[in-house]
C-alpha cells in the first residue's frame, strides 16, 4: 500500500453480534459445525416471516435507561465495540479517548424508529402530541456511532458511513484511511445492523420478489443453490478495533490481520441490479492495491445473498477476475449461515473468516443442495468445512444497492 | 383517583423512565432530581406518560409543580379526582 505514506495497519480486536453467536468465538464455532442463525420472526404489519436474530445482552454494556431511549443499532454497536475494546486489551482508563474515532457503516438508520413512532401515533389517532421527543436524537445518521462514544467517553470522532449493504467494508476502509492520516489512534470500525426491526424492509424485499421463504428456516439463506429464492434480513454487528502496527506492537497485541488493500466503486447503472463488470474491476484493483495478483488470494468471501440474479453476476465477477488458473483460490458464503446483516454484513463476514489465518479451515457454504451451474466456481466450499495448505490472505466482498461495491483484502500477520 | 393511588401512579411512571434507579424510598418532600438521575429528557417522559396513561396535559409553565413527589401529587390531584 505505497500510496499510504508506508503505514501498515492491523487489526487488534475484534467484537460480534451475530445471529449465530455474541462473540468471535461462538460465531467461529458455529460457522465450523454448520449452525444456522435464522429463526421465525414476526414484525408489526408484515405478519410471520424468517430473520436473523441477535441473542446477546444489551445490558452488558448499558444501562437499561439507556437501552430504553436508544437504537437498536446503537445496543448492538455498543455491544460490539466494547467486546472489541476488551479483545483488544487497550489499556482503556488511561487510553487518551480523544485519539479513538468511531467509523461504523450502515444500510440504512432511522426507518426503525420512524416507523414504530407511527405505529404507537396510530394508536393516538395520528395525535402528534404523542410524538417521541427522542425521534430526533434517535433518527440522526450519526446515532449508532454517537450513542458508542457517549457509552464508552470517546471524544474523538464518529460518523456512520451509509453505504448500503458495502457498509460493513466501508467502515474498516474508513478507519484504515483515519490512521494513515493520523487522525486518531485507535479506530472502532465495522457495521451494524437494526434493520430486522423495520417491516419495509421486509415488504420492499417481498415486493421486489426477493425475499427468502422456506418451511425450515434455517435451510432459507441459500445462496449459489438452485432453488434459492431471496434474502433472509438479518440484524448483528462487528467492530474492530484498527491501529497503527507500530502502536500494536509497541504494546505486544495480539494482531488478528493485516488490511492490505480495497477497493469501493460504483455501478453507475442500475438501483438494485448489479454489475459484474464493476464488481470485477473492484476486486482487480483492491488485489492490484495490495500488491498481488488474483492467484495470491487464498479465500475469497463472498457478498452473495441467495437471490438468482445477484448471486450469478457476483460468480461472473468472480470468474473474471480468478479464471481457472488460481487453484489455491477458495471460495465461501457466510450469508449462508446468518442471512444478510445488511450494513454489518460485510464486517460480520470479515470477522467470521478471520480466525482461518490460525486455523487454515474455510467454513462451508451451507444449504447448497443442487448446485446452480451459473454459481459454480472452482473450489467453491460447500456443505462441510475444508483445511487449505495455505491461507495467508482473504478478500471480502460487499456489494450494495445503487451499485456501490467495496472489497477489501486482510493478510496474515508478519512482522 | 386517591392521593396514594395518584403517588404510585407517578413512581410507576419513574420506575419505567429510570429502571436502573430504585425508587422504593423517595422522600416525598425532597425534590425528585436530587434523588434520582433525572435529566430533561426524562422529565419529558414523565409529562408523556401523563398524557398518554391518564390523559392529563402539563403545561410547560406547570413543569415546576412536578417537582416533588408531593408536589405531583397536589398538582395531579384535581386532574385525575374523577379517574
Amino acid at each position: 500500500m505505497g500510496s499510504y505514506n508506508n503505514e501498515r495497519i492491523v487489526i487488534t480486536g475484534v467484537g460480534v453480534a451475530s445471529p449465530n453467536g455474541d462473540n468471535l468465538q461462538q460465531f467461529r464455532a458455529n460457522l465450523l459445525g454448520g449452525v444456522s442463525g435464522v429463526e421465525k420472526y414476526n414484525i408489526r404489519y408484515f405478519g410471520d416471516t424468517l430473520a436473523g436474530v441477535c441473542h446477546f445482552d444489551p445490558v452488558k454494556y448499558q444501562t437499561r435507561k439507556a437501552v430504553r431511549i436508544g437504537t437498536r443499532a446503537g445496543s448492538i454497536a455498543i455491544y460490539c465495540a466494547n467486546e472489541a475494546i476488551r479483545d483488544a486489551a487497550l489499556p482503556w482508563e488511561t487510553l487518551d479517548r480523544s485519539r479513538v474515532g468511531v467509523y461504523l457503516g450502515i444500510t440504512e438508520h432511522g426507518n426503525v424508529e420512524t416507523e414504530m413512532e407511527i405505529h404507537q401515533l396510530r394508536s393516538y389517532n395520528y395525535d402528534i402530541r404523542y410524538w417521541s421527543h427522542y425521534h430526533n436524537p434517535r433518527t440522526v445518521a450519526n446515532n449508532p456511532a454517537g450513542e458508542v462514544t457517549i457509552n464508552m467517553g470517546i471524544t474523538g470522532p464518529h460518523y456512520t458511513i451509509g453505504a448500503a449493504c458495502a457498509a460493513g467494508n466501508a467502515g474498516s476502509i474508513q478507519g484504515f484511511q483515519q490512521l494513515v492520516l493520523g487522525e486518531v489512534d485507535v479506530a472502532l470500525s465495522g457495521g451494524v445492523s437494526e434493520s430486522i426491526h423495520t417491516f419495509g424492509i421486509f415488504a420492499s424485499f417481498k415486493s421486489q420478489n426477493a425475499l427468502a421463504e422456506h418451511t425450515d428456516p434455517t435451510k432459507a439463506s441459500r445462496p449459489f443453490d438452485k432453488a434459492r429464492n431471496g434474502i433472509v434480513v438479518s440484524e448483528g454487528g462487528a467492530v474492530y478495533v484498527l491501529e497503527r502496527l507500530a502502536s500494536a506492537q509497541a504494546r505486544g497485541a495480539k494482531i488478528y490481520g493485516e488490511i492490505i488493500g480495497f477497493h469501493q466503486n460504483s455501478d453507475a447503472e442500475d438501483m438494485v441490479l448489479p454489475n459484474p463488470k464493476r464488481q470485477a474491476e473492484c476486486m482487480t484493483r483492491a488485489i492490484a492495491r495490495a500488491g498481488l495478483e488474483p492467484k495470491d488470494i487464498q479465500l475469497v468471501n463472498t457478498h452473495a445473498t441467495g437471490t438468482p440474479a445477484g448471486d450469478a453476476r457476483e460468480c461472473a465477477a468472480i470468474r473474471e477476475v480468478f479464471g481457472t488458473a488460481c487453484p489455491q483460490t477458495y471460495f465461501n458464503n457466510t450469508k449462508s449461515f446468518i442471512g444478510h446483516a445488511m450494513g454489518a454484513a460485510g464486517a460480520l463476514e470479515l470477522a467470521g473468516n478471520l480466525p482461518a489465518f490460525q486455523d487454515k479451515i474455510v467454513h462451508p457454504t451451507i444449504n447448497v443442495d443442487d448446485l446452480d451451474p451459473e454459481c459454480a466456481l472452482p473450489n467453491l466450499v460447500i456443505g462441510k468445512p475444508q483445511t487449505v495448505e495455505k491461507l495467508d490472505t482473504l478478500l471480502n466482498n460487499s456489494f450494495g444497492m445503487l451499485g456501490i461495491n467495496s472489497v477489501l483484502i486482510v493478510k496474515r500477520y508478519a512482522p | 383517583m386517591t392521593r396514594d393511588q395518584i403517588g404510585q401512579a407517578v413512581i410507576t411512571i419513574i420506575t419505567d423512565i429510570v429502571p436502573d434507579e430504585d425508587c422504593s424510598d423517595l422522600d416525598p418532600v425532597k425534590p425528585l432530581r436530587e434523588q434520582l438521575e433525572l435529566d430533561s429528557m426524562d422529565f419529558l417522559d414523565i409529562v408523556m406518560e401523563l398524557r398518554k396513561r391518564y390523559g392529563v396535559e402539563v403545561p410547560e409553565a406547570d413543569y415546576p409543580k412536578l417537582a416533588t413527589l408531593n408536589s405531583c401529587i397536589d398538582y395531579l390531584e384535581p386532574k385525575l379526582a374523577s379517574k
